[in-house]
């Protein structure tokens, strides 16, 4: 379903009120990420994908891990339609969308969506990552709407 | 199988005090509010404060409150001499059904003979319930959700109720008609927050939070306390009040629902459910019964499309069926027959967390009892089985049969 409100086009929260961190299981995905590469934590025993990065693998109990590199591309699995910036409550229209990623096993990464009017995105559209620098020198992924339509 | 300790044991008491809109319970402090509970409740029992050895919590109010409470110092405050079970699920509001059954354990293990479950809540404006995980520095699981601004557990939600939409044709009528309901429910209900009747052009008129969800979809953000008193059925035969036997009782969730809110990995279908269906298949497993069989249903209404949700999950209604099952009236309770509108069963008929309080389910519990006693304001005709449960939630959520004597 889409919404009746005309919101207008959906922005990504600024970066500078963005904080982050890390520990030893996350840090290999946001290493990739200062360098704009897309990554996400596969287990290099049985190659099952897992989000966010954790100890164990959930399939085998394997330790091992695998970085690939991602296209970067995905579709919208779902999403809000938010007006207020959380950082201030001052009127901000963004788009918290979950994506499903290409070639990942059907792993997700929760970011904002751009590149349309908010009240014009729909769940199953197709985007891909784009990286929004964020406090302390990381890089976050979010994403943009690659088929408007 | 039937569950061994089936009506083994009974709510036989229950005590809350007024409700305020968040904030306004100042000057009282959290642990007079929880001490009027017990007090009043074990009042309601007939036993003395002293009596109670055991307490069962399911959250201990800290995350987001002006104060929390615990068992050291409620026991310095009403005097119980000892204690030999106080132990709490792990969670939130997702467990406060189960923490009867959780009282439940303690008793039938023989560590304690009178077991209260309290909840006291109490908020200042600079700490806002509903902005706990915006308030959180981001942990290294949730820099995966906090930075995409999605802060509170409302818009958590409604990234969950697009996806039901998308799905299956849900629609926001039938929040409006959940809203709706919940208050024409309270409007006859002194201690209620919200008592005037809604029409659906001021439910569509109210603020859009984290579209698709309205403020008036958010429950009420209230300070307050209720306790329940449970003992075991040899012990509540003594007792002042009719019994509420503890006919069954689950908590916990599948690992597929364990991924909710701070994850967004949960598989379809599980992702626009409640995460209920585990504590549901294990309470009706239980029991011997399937929702057909409630005469009222207490859902945890945090959210207006969690009530949908946790309808499909219980069996109210078949998957996806929920948007028809609740625009034909269903949840409604009607005066007149002191039933469910067209064949429904009642839900709430209390006005629930979206009209009369939010007291992180308890009043769903005390609600409950009422009707099984036949004391309930909006009563339910014949009521010998009430279904509660627990918030939509991270895990342990939980559910609970309460029959009866
Ligand atoms: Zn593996």
């Amino acid at each position: 379903m889409t919404t009746s409100i005309a919101y207008g086009p959906a922005r990504v929260l600024p970066g500078e009120q963005i904080h982050i961190s890390t520990n030893p299981d996350t840090e290999p995905f946001w290493e990739a990420a200062k360098e704009r590469r897309l990554t996400a934590c596969q287990c290099a025993s049985c190659g099952q994908f897992r989000m966010p990065p954790s100890a164990y693998c959930p399939n085998c109990s394997s330790k091992e891990r695998n970085w690939p590199t991602l296209p970067g591309t995905g579709q919208v699995f779902s999403y809000a339609i938010c007006n207020k910036n959380p950082a201030n409550g001052e009127d901000y229209v963004y788009v918290p969308v979950v994506v499903e990623l290409d070639q990942a096993g059907g792993v997700r990464l929760v970011g904002n969506l751009t590149g349309c009017n908010a009240e014009d995105m729909h769940i199953g559209m197709r985007v891909e990552v784009e990286w929004t620098d964020i406090c302390d020198g990381w890089v976050l992924p979010n994403f943009r709407v690659t088929d408007p339509a | 199988m039937t569950w061994s300790h089936q009506d083994k044991c009974a709510i036989v008491g229950v005590g809350a005090t007024d409700y305020y809109l968040r904030g306004k319970s100042w000057p009282r402090t959290i642990n007079d509010m929880a001490g009027e509970a017990i007090l009043k409740a074990c009042d309601d029992a007939g036993i003395s404060v002293k009596d109670i050895d055991g307490f069962a919590y399911y959250a201990g109010a800290s995350a987001g409150y002006v104060d929390k409470f615990d068992t050291g110092s409620l026991m310095e405050t009403l005097g119980m001499s000892h204690v030999s079970f106080t132990a709490s699920l792990t969670s939130g509001g997702g467990g406060v059904a189960g923490a009867v059954g959780l009282a439940t354990a303690g008793l039938m293990n023989e560590d304690c003979r009178y077991a209260v479950t309290v909840m006291a809540v109490q908020q200042v404006p600079t700490a806002r319930l509903g902005a706990i995980f915006g308030a959180m520095k981001p942990d290294p699981e949730n820099s995966f959700l906090l930075p995409s601004g999605l802060i509170g557990p409302g818009h958590l939600m409604s990234v969950l109720a697009r996806r039901h939409m998308h799905l299956y044709g849900t629609t926001e009528d039938v929040l409006a008609e959940i809203v709706m309901a919940s208050r024409q429910h309270a409007i006859n209900r002194p201690k209620a927050i919200r008592r005037t009747p809604l029409t659906k052009e001021e439910y569509l008129a109210s603020v859009m939070l984290a579209d698709p969800l309205r403020r008036l979809d958010f429950c009420l953000e209230t300070d307050g306390a209720v306790a329940v008193i449970t003992t075991t059925a040899d012990r509540a035969k003594d007792c002042r009040q009719k019994p509420a036997y503890i006919h069954a009782c689950a908590h916990g969730a599948s690992r597929a629902w364990g991924r909710a809110f701070g994850w967004m990995g949960m598989p379809d279908p599980e992702f626009s459910s409640s995460g209920h269906q585990f504590v549901a298949d294990r309470i009706w497993a239980q029991s011997g019964l399937r929702a057909s069989d409630m005469d009222v249903a207490l859902i945890y209404d945090h959210f207006s499309s969690m009530v949908l949700a946790q309808l499909e999950d219980y069996g109210f209604c078949e998957r996806g069926e929920g948007n028809d099952y609740i625009l034909s009236g269903k949840l409604r309770y009607d005066p007149a027959t002191g039933r469910g509108v067209n064949g429904g069963i009642p839900v709430n008929p209390h006005g629930g967390q979206l009209s009369e309080a939010y007291i992180i389910g308890m009043t769903h519990i005390l609600e409950a009892v009422e009707q099984l006693r036949g004391t309930a304001i909006n009563q339910v005709a014949d009521c010998e089985f009430a279904l509660v449960t627990g918030g939509p939630a991270p895990i342990p959520i939980s559910s609970l049969v309460l029959r009866s004597a």
